[in-house]
C-alpha cells in the first residue's frame, strides 16, 4: 500500500483545457484505426450466418476464389486454429456450430473491399437448421441463477423483507421493462492486423488495449509481449468497445492466414448489431414497503435479464437499489434466461441505466401514493451509511444535488397534480430522478515519466496505455500529469493507446481518470523522489496503480440528480422534453469543457433510452430487425431542449489523490425515471416499459 | 456488392433508351435510396444510368397559374422555392418534414417519387419477404410492423401479401395538391395523375409504381389551386426529427364565413402502399361545420374499410387512432388559421 507522498495541488486540473488533438479531428487528419497505412494491405469481409442455431454441412468458396482480386476465402475447414479451446464467441471460425445469428462463418480477403464484399455474396453456405430460443420469458425453464455480477453477489438479503412488505402501511409493487439496446459509436467496430515473424500486430478500435492483447495472447498462445495492440484515436465505445469481440479475432486470424500481409476490417452499421455486444433487455419487479410519513420498511428489486447460452455478461440492474436508500429491510436478485443470441456486454452505467428506470420511478410512484413530494420522500430515506457496505461514505451529496436541483428548476412552485396542465395543445408536467455510480479503480495500469531535456525548460515524456475513446483522456491526463509533477501543461508530452508503454486498464466504469491518474500521480512522486525539481535528461521513473489505503474504509459514489420538463401532444401523443437539469456531486472536476461534455451526453443518452432506443429482436429469426439509424433511433438535436448541467464543489480526499471520482457513466442514471416521472405528471398515464412512445398516450 | 456499369447519356431520350434496353437497368439521380439498396444487396443493376442533368433543375411557372418541378430539382431546393412556400405551403412543410439536411440536398423530385417502399425485413435478406422474393411470405404479418399500413395493404393469401409502406412525405402533399406527373418513354413523354403512379400491393407486392420498365419521370406538374395555399402537412414520428411517418396528414381547407367547410383535400402518409387520397375523409368534410367532431368523423370515413396489421411483435392498430388524432389537429390548426384570417 503507497500513498501520495507530495500533496496534489490542482493548477492545471480544473481549468478548461481543449482536447491537444482536437485540431487534427476537427481537420480530418487524426487517424483511426480503420486508417491505419498497412503493408500490402488486404481487405476482409465476412460470411455470415443467416438461421440462429444449427450446423454447417457443407461451403462451397469456389466461385468467391474465382473472383479477380480474392486472396483467400476462410472458413471453419481451413482457417488456422486457434491455440486453445476459445469461448464459442471467439472461437472464430473453429466448428461448424452455429450458434446465433449473424456469427461469421467465413472471412474473404480481397485486395479491395469491394472484391471482398463481392465475393463474400458468392459463398455458398448449407446449413442444417435448428430450434432455437430467443423470448425474453421469465418462465423460461433455462432460467438460472448466475453465480456472481461483475462486482458483487447476485443476491442480497437483509432481514425479512416479505414480513416487512406485509406489514407496511403502505405497499408498492410494480412491474418495469427495459429493452436491448445497442451502443452504435459513430466509428463502427475496426481491426487492422499483421502478422510478422511469428508476432501480432494489430490496430483497434478498443477502449483498451491491454485487454484487447491478453485476449489475442490467449487465443493464440502468444505470450503477451508478441501482441501489440495499438488504438490512438477511438471514435466512441460506451463499453462496446471494452471487451474483445468475434471481429478482432477474425482479422487476426485471417491475417495469420497471410503472413506479412495487414488485414482490415471494419463492420458496416448492420453487423454492429450482431456480434459486439449490447446492453441486455430487463423485466424488473420492485416493491417498496413503507410507513406513513414515507421512511421505507422494506426493498425489494428482483431482476431477470436476457442473456446468451455462449457467454455470460448479467445486467446488474438491482445492484443500483442496495445502496440508493435507507430502508430496514431489503432483498436483490438476478437472474438470467439464456438465448441463442450473441453475448451482451457492458454499456454505458450497465445496471445504473435500468436499474435506476424501476427503482426511481417506483420511488415516485410511491410519493404519489402517500401525498409526498418526490424528493421529500427521497430526503427523508437518505442513509447514515452505505446501507450495502455499512461503511460511511468519503462523501454523499446527494441531498444537496437535489436542493439545488430544485432550486434551479423551481421546484417549489410545482402542483403535484397529474394531466392539469394544457399549454397550446400539450400536457406539461415535472419529475425528478436520482443518481448514482460508484468510484471503481482498476489495478494494474503503469506510467513512466522521462525527463528530456534540463533545468527549468524540461520537458516530461509521461507514458500510459490509456485510452481517449473521446472522453477526453489526453486533456485530462496532461492535466493531471503537469499538477503531478508541479510544471506546466506546455511541458508534458502524453503517449498514450499503445501496449508499448505497458498494461493498462481500460476506458471503462468511469474509472479511466481515477486509475490512470493515480498511477501518474504516483510515477511522478517517485520521479520527483529520485530526481529532485532538476532531473537530467533522460532520467526515468515508472509506477504502477497503487492500491487506495481508504478502499475499506469508505464507500466511495458519486451522486447526481435530473430535473426534467417533458410535453405531452394532446391529440397526437408526441412526446417532448424541452427542459433538462442534472445536477452532480462527482468530485474534483479536472476539465470543466470535457466534462459538461460527459455530462451532456450521459443526460442525452438518457434522454434517448427514455424515449428512442430499442432493438427489435425478432425472435422467429433470432436477430435484430431494426439494424440501421433508421430503425434504431437515437435522439436528434430537434429531440434535445434545452439542456443544464451543474456540478457541486465536493473535496473528497479519499478517492485518489486528484480527488476525482468518475463521470462518464454518471449522466445517463435516473434520467430514463425522470422523463417517465414527468410523463406521468404532464398526462397522468404511467409507462413502465421503456422506450416510451406516443401509442402510450393515445 | 455486384460490379455494374456506369453510364451518362447526353439526354433524357438516351438514357430512357439505355434502361429500356436492358431489363437490369437502372436510373441513378440522388443515389440517396439506390445507393443504399446497392449495399444491402436489394438491388444488383447490371448498369446504373445517371441522368443527373437530364432531366429539368428549374422550378417554372405554368401558363394556368400553376407550377412544374423539373424531375432534377433538389428537394431542398424544392423546399426552399418562394412561390412553392407562399402557394403550396404543405409542400414545403412536406419536404422539410422529410430526411435530413444532406439527404434534401442530394435527393431529386423524381427519385423521391419512386422510393421502394419501406420495411425492415425487405431490407434483409435473410428473411422472408414477397416483394424481395415472390412467395416466400411476408415477415411482417407477425413481425415488427410499426411503420407498417393499415389501408389498402394485401394480408392474404400468404404467397403475395405486403403490407409496406410508402416512405415519402413530399409526395403525401403532392397528392393532396393534385399533382401530375410527366413521364418519358420509348413511345414519347405522357402524363399521369399523381395518385395513378404509386400502386397498392394487389397480388403483385414487387412493383411499388404503374410505371414501365425505362419510363423517367421528367416533371411533376402542380395545378393552379386557391385552396392549396390554405394547406398545411403535419408529420407524427417517433423522434422529433429524421425519422419516417408513423402517420402523416397533408390537408387543405376552405371554410366560408358561417364555419362550413366549402372544399377540402386530404392525403394520409404512413398508412399505406401508396401516398394515400382520402376522398371519403373530403367527401365527409365539405359542407359540415369545421369542428373536431367534423374531423373525427371524417378520419372515421376514411378508415371505415381500414385493416390494421395484428402483430404480436408489434403492429399498426395504434394508427387508426393516431390518423383520427393528426387529421383533427392538422385539420384545426387550418380552420384557425382561416378563421384568423378572416378577420
Amino acid at each position: 500500500m503507497t500513498t501520495a507522498s507530495r500533496p496534489f495541488v490542482p493548477h492545471a486540473v480544473g481549468t478548461a483545457m481543449p482536447r491537444p488533438e482536437g485540431p487534427q479531428k476537427v481537420r480530418g487528419t487524426a487517424r483511426y484505426t480503420v486508417e491505419t497505412p498497412g503493408s500490402d494491405a488486404l481487405y476482409l469481409f465476412p460470411v455470415q450466418a443467416g438461421v440462429a442455431r444449427g450446423r454447417v454441412t457443407a461451403i462451397d468458396t469456389s466461385a468467391a476464389e474465382a473472383l479477380e482480386g480474392v486472396v483467400a476465402v476462410l472458413t471453419h475447414e481451413n482457417a488456422p486454429r486457434l491455440a486453445r479451446e476459445a469461448d464459442a464467441d471467439h472461437g472464430v471460425l473453429q466448428s461448424s456450430t452455429i450458434h446465433q445469428h449473424g456469427q461469421y462463418l467465413a472471412a474473404v480477403l480481397a485486395t479491395s473491399s469491394e472484391s471482398a464484399r463481392e465475393a463474400a455474396s458468392l459463398v455458398s453456405v448449407e446449413v442444417v437448421e435448428e430450434p432455437h430460443a430467443a423470448v425474453l420469458d421469465e418462465d423460461s425453464p433455462d432460467l438460472y441463477t448466475p453465480e456472481a455480477l461483475v462486482v458483487g453477489v447476485t443476491d442480497d438479503t437483509r432481514g425479512d423483507p416479505e414480513a416487512a412488505l406485509a406489514a407496511s402501511a403502505v405497499t408498492l409493487r410494480r412491474t418495469y421493462r427495459t429493452p436491448m439496446e445497442h451502443h452504435q459509436p459513430l466509428e463502427p467496430h475496426a481491426t487492422v492486423a499483421c502478422w510478422e515473424d511469428g508476432r501480432l500486430v494489430v490496430h483497434d478500435a478498443t477502449q483498451a488495449v491491454s485487454w484487447t492483447r491478453q485476449a489475442l495472447a490467449a487465443a493464440f498462445g502468444l505470450d503477451e509481449s508478441d501482441v501489440d495492440v495499438v488504438a490512438q484515436h477511438v471514435g466512441g465505445g460506451f463499453g462496446s468497445k471494452g471487451g474483445t469481440h468475434p471481429n478482432t479475432m477474425l482479422t487476426a486470424l485471417a491475417a495469420q492466414a497471410v503472413p506479412g500481409r495487414s488485414v482490415r476490417y471494419a463492420l458496416t452499421r448492420q453487423q454492429m448489431f450482431d456480434l459486439v455486444g449490447y446492453r441486455p433487455a430487463t423485466v424488473q419487479h420492485v416493491a417498496l414497503g413503507a410507513d406513513r410519513e414515507g421512511r421505507l420498511t422494506a426493498i425489494t428489486h428482483d431482476v431477470v435479464d436476457q442473456g446468451s447460452k455462449i457467454g455470460e455478461f448479467v445486467e446488474p440492474a438491482a445492484a443500483f437499489s442496495r445502496g440508493m436508500y435507507a430502508a430496514e429491510t431489503r432483498r436483490t436478485t438476478h437472474r438470467v434466461v439464456p438465448l441463442d443470441i450473441g453475448v451482451p456486454t457492458f454499456m454505458r452505467a450497465p445496471g445504473e441505466a435500468p436499474g435506476s428506470f424501476a427503482g426511481e420511478c417506483a420511488m415516485d410512484e410511491l410519493a404519489i401514493e402517500l401525498g409526498i413530494d418526490p424528493i421529500e420522500l427521497r430526503l427523508r430515506n437518505e442513509p447514515e451509511v452505505d446501507p450495502e457496505s455499512g461503511l460511511p461514505y468519503s462523501s454523499r451529496n446527494l441531498v444537496a444535488c437535489l436542493r439545488r436541483g430544485a432550486e434551479r428548476f423551481g421546484w417549489a412552485d410545482r402542483d403535484p397534480a397529474p394531466r392539469a396542465r394544457l399549454v397550446d395543445g400539450w400536457w406539461h408536467g415535472t419529475g425528478v430522478g436520482s443518481a448514482s455510480f460508484p468510484v471503481p479503480r482498476f489495478p494494474g495500469s503503469e506510467a513512466t515519466i522521462r525527463a528530456t531535456g534540463t533545468g527549468d525548460t524540461a520537458g516530461y515524456t509521461v507514458e500510459i496505455a490509456a485510452s481517449d475513446i473521446g472522453q477526453g483522456a489526453r486533456a485530462a491526463l496532461t492535466a493531471i500529469a503537469a499538477d503531478a509533477l508541479d510544471v506546466g501543461v506546455e511541458r508534458i508530452d502524453l503517449r498514450i493507446g499503445d501496449t508499448a508503454f505497458g498494461p493498462a486498464g481500460p476506458a471503462g466504469g468511469s474509472a479511466g481518470t481515477t486509475s490512470w491518474g493515480a498511477t501518474i500521480v504516483e510515477a511522478a512522486d517517485r520521479f520527483r523522489d529520485k530526481y529532485g525539481d532538476h532531473p537530467e535528461d533522460g532520467d526515468e521513473a515508472d509506477a504502477h496503480t497503487p492500491d487506495n489505503p481508504w478502499a475499506g474504509e469508505y464507500s466511495m459514489h458519486a451522486f447526481g440528480a435530473h430535473f426534467v420538463e417533458v410535453a405531452v401532444h394532446a391529440d397526437t401523443g408526441e412526446i417532448r422534453v424541452p427542459r433538462m437539469l442534472g445536477v452532480f456531486a462527482a468530485g474534483r472536476i479536472v476539465n470543466p469543457l470535457t466534462a459538461r461534455s460527459q455530462f451532456l451526453g450521459g443526460m442525452t443518452w438518457g434522454l434517448s433510452a427514455a424515449l428512442h432506443e430499442e432493438s427489435v429482436l425478432d425472435d422467429r429469426f433470432g436477430h435484430v430487425v431494426n439494424r440501421d439509424f433508421a430503425g434504431y433511433h437515437v435522439a436528434t438535436n430537434a429531440d434535445v431542449g434545452t439542456l443544464d448541467v451543474e456540478w457541486l464543489d465536493e473535496d473528497d480526499p479519499y478517492v485518489n489523490p486528484m480527488g476525482t471520482k468518475g463521470i462518464g457513466e454518471i449522466g445517463i442514471v435516473g434520467v430514463a425515471a425522470a422523463i417517465a416521472n414527468a410523463a406521468y405528471h404532464a398526462t397522468g398515464v404511467r409507462v413502465r416499459s421503456l422506450p416510451i412512445t406516443l401509442d402510450a398516450f393515445l | 456488392m455486384k460490379p455494374f456499369a456506369y453510364e451518362r447519356p447526353h439526354d433524357a431520350a438516351g438514357a430512357v433508351a439505355t434502361v429500356t434496353a436492358d431489363p437490369d437497368a437502372a436510373f441513378l439521380a440522388g443515389g440517396t435510396n439506390l445507393v443504399d439498396h446497392l449495399k444491402l444487396g436489394l438491388a444488383a443493376p447490371s448498369t446504373l444510368v445517371d441522368v443527373t442533368g437530364l432531366t429539368s433543375t428549374e422550378i417554372t411557372d405554368l401558363p394556368e397559374g400553376g407550377l412544374r418541378i423539373g424531375a432534377g430539382v433538389r428537394n431542398a431546393d424544392f423546399a426552399a422555392d418562394e412561390r412553392v412556400r407562399a402557394r403550396y405551403p404543405a409542400l414545403a412543410h412536406a419536404l422539410l418534414a422529410g430526411a435530413s439536411g444532406q439527404l434534401r440536398n442530394m435527393a431529386t423530385t423524381g427519385g423521391n417519387l419512386l422510393q421502394r417502399t419501406r420495411c425492415v425485413y425487405f431490407q434483409d435478406l435473410t428473411t422472408p419477404c414477397n416483394k424481395r422474393e415472390p412467395g416466400s411470405g411476408c415477415s411482417a404479418l407477425d413481425g415488427w410492423a410499426r411503420h407498417h399500413a393499415v389501408l389498402g395493404a394485401t394480408h392474404e393469401p400468404a404467397d403475395v401479401a405486403c403490407v409496406a409502406t410508402h416512405p415519402s412525405d413530399m409526395a403525401v402533399a403532392l397528392v393532396a395538391l393534385e399533382a401530375q406527373v410527366r413521364v418519358l418513354g420509348r413511345d414519347g413523354e405522357r402524363a399521369i395523375p399523381l395518385t395513378d403512379l404509386h400502386r397498392l400491393p394487389g397480388d403483385d407486392p414487387t412493383r411499388d409504381t404503374t410505371l414501365a420498365h425505362g419510363e423517367l419521370i421528367t416533371a411533376v406538374d402542380l395545378p393552379a389551386s386557391p385552396i392549396a395555399a390554405h394547406s398545411t402537412y403535419r408529420k407524427v414520428r417517433d423522434r422529433a426529427s429524421y425519422a419516417f411517418a408513423l402517420v402523416s396528414v397533408a390537408a387543405a381547407l376552405a371554410v366560408d364565413d358561417g364555419g362550413t367547410i366549402t372544399d377540402a383535400r386530404v392525403a394520409l402518409g404512413g398508412v399505406a402502399h401508396v401516398p394515400w387520397r382520402a376522398t371519403a375523409a373530403e367527401s365527409a368534410l365539405v359542407g359540415a361545420p369545421a369542428t373536431d367532431d367534423t374531423y373525427r368523423a371524417a378520419a372515421r370515413a376514411e378508415l371505415v374499410d381500414a385493416r390494421p396489421v395484428e402483430s404480436p411483435r408489434g403492429g399498426t392498430a395504434f394508427k387508426l387512432p393516431l390518423v383520427t388524432a393528426t387529421l383533427a389537429a392538422a385539420l384545426r390548426g387550418l380552420a384557425e388559421n382561416s378563421a384568423q384570417e378572416a378577420r
